[in-house]
């Protein structure tokens, strides 16, 4: 099986990588850099715990080759906090009680961050839609769809 | 129940540089190459063990494949690997063909619609693939580009069964054209699903309609239905009836009836054959009615 070196930009530090052809970026993330906080739920892109940006999108990784990811920035909820400060979404996500297990959470708040990138005033819908592709088992989404929209009143993403 | 293997299985990704290569690559290994675009089809049948590529050849970054162009005397191009966030928030697509941007746009989730492509829906013939009654009722072409060049395929004439389009060895779908839409048209694109957004369509309905004074009821619509046939369909009947008649709720109901006659579904996980021809007949009227609002808007 061919092995491919790619050079991907993952939360904003430059990557030399070598990785067969059927490594998805999730295994790539997870296995050869060690950033666990992306999840792997499904393994179908139905359940967005694998959620990363990819080139600013909101993708899921477990169905992304790694090798389509040669050239590409990859922002992971590693990510979104700066020198241990917690971005306005993780810090509504706590205030609001919108984290159970976990296990949803770096989904979440990736979809959420790349919502209010391009959507700063969300309506309730328009946060629903954008978070249809993360499903949570503990919550009941409530929590998390509050959170997304305190954190957009703070002028957050 | 099958749990779906975690892991991919083995093969070699290639990226050809060329539509040639591609095509000659696709034709050398045609009973083990996958033509590779977004993958959320793909990547749930290799886990799920219904098909193991040796090779996956990428073929989205093929010159054009991403291009979308429109001119408003010869129509709409839109590039086969095209995601369905860019059909959707086209801005030319939202204006002119709102109806196929409503159908990308009703595709899973946004993470998905950000890898899954226009071409890859519709190649992957399934019957519920949520682009094809859009493409049917905006008369849609489908240029395929193979050994012998390039031709075109309406679309009426693509879907052969499930699974299976007129797409042969060694051909990939470049591009899909549609028509300047008639003046004065309208339509809509309803999905049913088991949860308001996100699922796969139960049924999906699309009315396309337009002032036509060739037509004795002064106007023509065209119906296509997913999820309910071998193939995504035009409910032909029904079209008739709303040609024939004055539009109307009397005139609505008859065609949604001849519509919910056309579908031939099956019994799944989702739905059961007896709901979904009730629910084409339900979506069917409520499509007319709103197809009809528009055309009396314009």
């Amino acid at each position: 099986m061919a092995i491919h070196s790619i050079t991907v930009t993952v939360n904003g530090l430059k990557e030399h990588l070598d990785v067969p052809s059927n490594m998805t970026l999730l295994q790539m993330l997870r296995e050869k850099l060690v950033l666990t906080g992306t999840k792997n739920g499904c393994m179908a892109g139905e359940c967005g715990a694998c959620t990363v940006l990819m080139n600013g999108e909101p993708t899921n990784s477990c169905m992304v080759l790694a090798v389509e990811a040669d050239g590409a920035e990859v922002i992971t909820v590693e990510g979104l906090a700066h020198d241990d400060q917690l971005n306005p979404l993780q810090e509504a996500f706590a205030e609001h009680n919108a984290v159970q297990c976990g296990f949803c959470t770096s989904g979440m708040l990736i979809s959420a961050h790349a919502l209010l990138e391009r959507n700063p005033h969300p309506t309730e819908e328009e946060v629903k839609e954008a978070m249809v592709g993360n499903l949570c088992r503990c919550t009941g989404y409530l929590r998390i769809i509050q959170a997304v929209e305190t954190a957009a009143k703070k002028g957050g993403a | 129940m099958h749990m779906p293997n975690p892991g991919l299985t083995e093969f070699d990704y290639v990226k050809p540089t060329s539509l040639a290569e591609a095509s000659r690559l696709l034709a050398e290994h045609s009973d083990e190459a996958c033509p590779f675009m977004g993958g959320t089809d793909a990547f749930v049948r290799i886990r799920d063990g219904f098909i193991s590529p040796q090779t996956m050849v990428d073929v989205k970054h093929l010159p054009g494949m991403r291009d979308i162009l429109y001119d408003e005397r010869t129509g709409l191009m839109i590039g086969a690997a095209a995601t369905m966030n860019v059909v959707a928030r086209h801005p030319e697509i939202q204006d002119h063909y709102t109806l196929l941007a409503e159908a990308a746009n009703s595709v899973a989730s946004y993470q998905v619609r950000n890898r899954a492509t226009i071409g890859g829906n519709l190649c992957n013939g399934s019957p519920a693939a949520d682009t094809a009654p859009a493409t049917l009722v905006l008369g849609g072409r489908m240029v395929l580009y193979g050994p012998d060049g390039e031709r075109e395929v309406p679309a009426e004439a693509f879907f052969l069964g499930p699974g299976k389009t007129a797409v042969q060895a060694g051909e990939l779908m470049t591009a899909i054209r549609f028509p300047v839409p008639p003046a004065g048209s309208g339509g809509k694109y309803l999905k049913l699903g088991r949860n308001k957004i996100g699922d796969l369509s139960i049924v999906g309905v699309a009315i396309f309609g337009f002032p036509d004074g060739a037509a004795p009821s002064g106007y023509r619509f065209r119906v296509a239905l997913a999820s309910v046939a071998p193939v995504p369909l035009r409910a032909l009947a029904a079209e008739d009836v709303l040609a024939a008649n004055s539009p109307g709720e009397e005139t609505f109901t008859l065609a949604a009836e001849k519509a919910a006659e056309a579908a031939t579904p099956i019994d799944d996980v989702r739905a059961s054959a007896a709901y979904r021809k009730s629910m084409v007949r339900n979506l069917t009227l409520r499509g007319l009615r709103d197809v009809w609002g528009q055309l009396q808007n314009t």
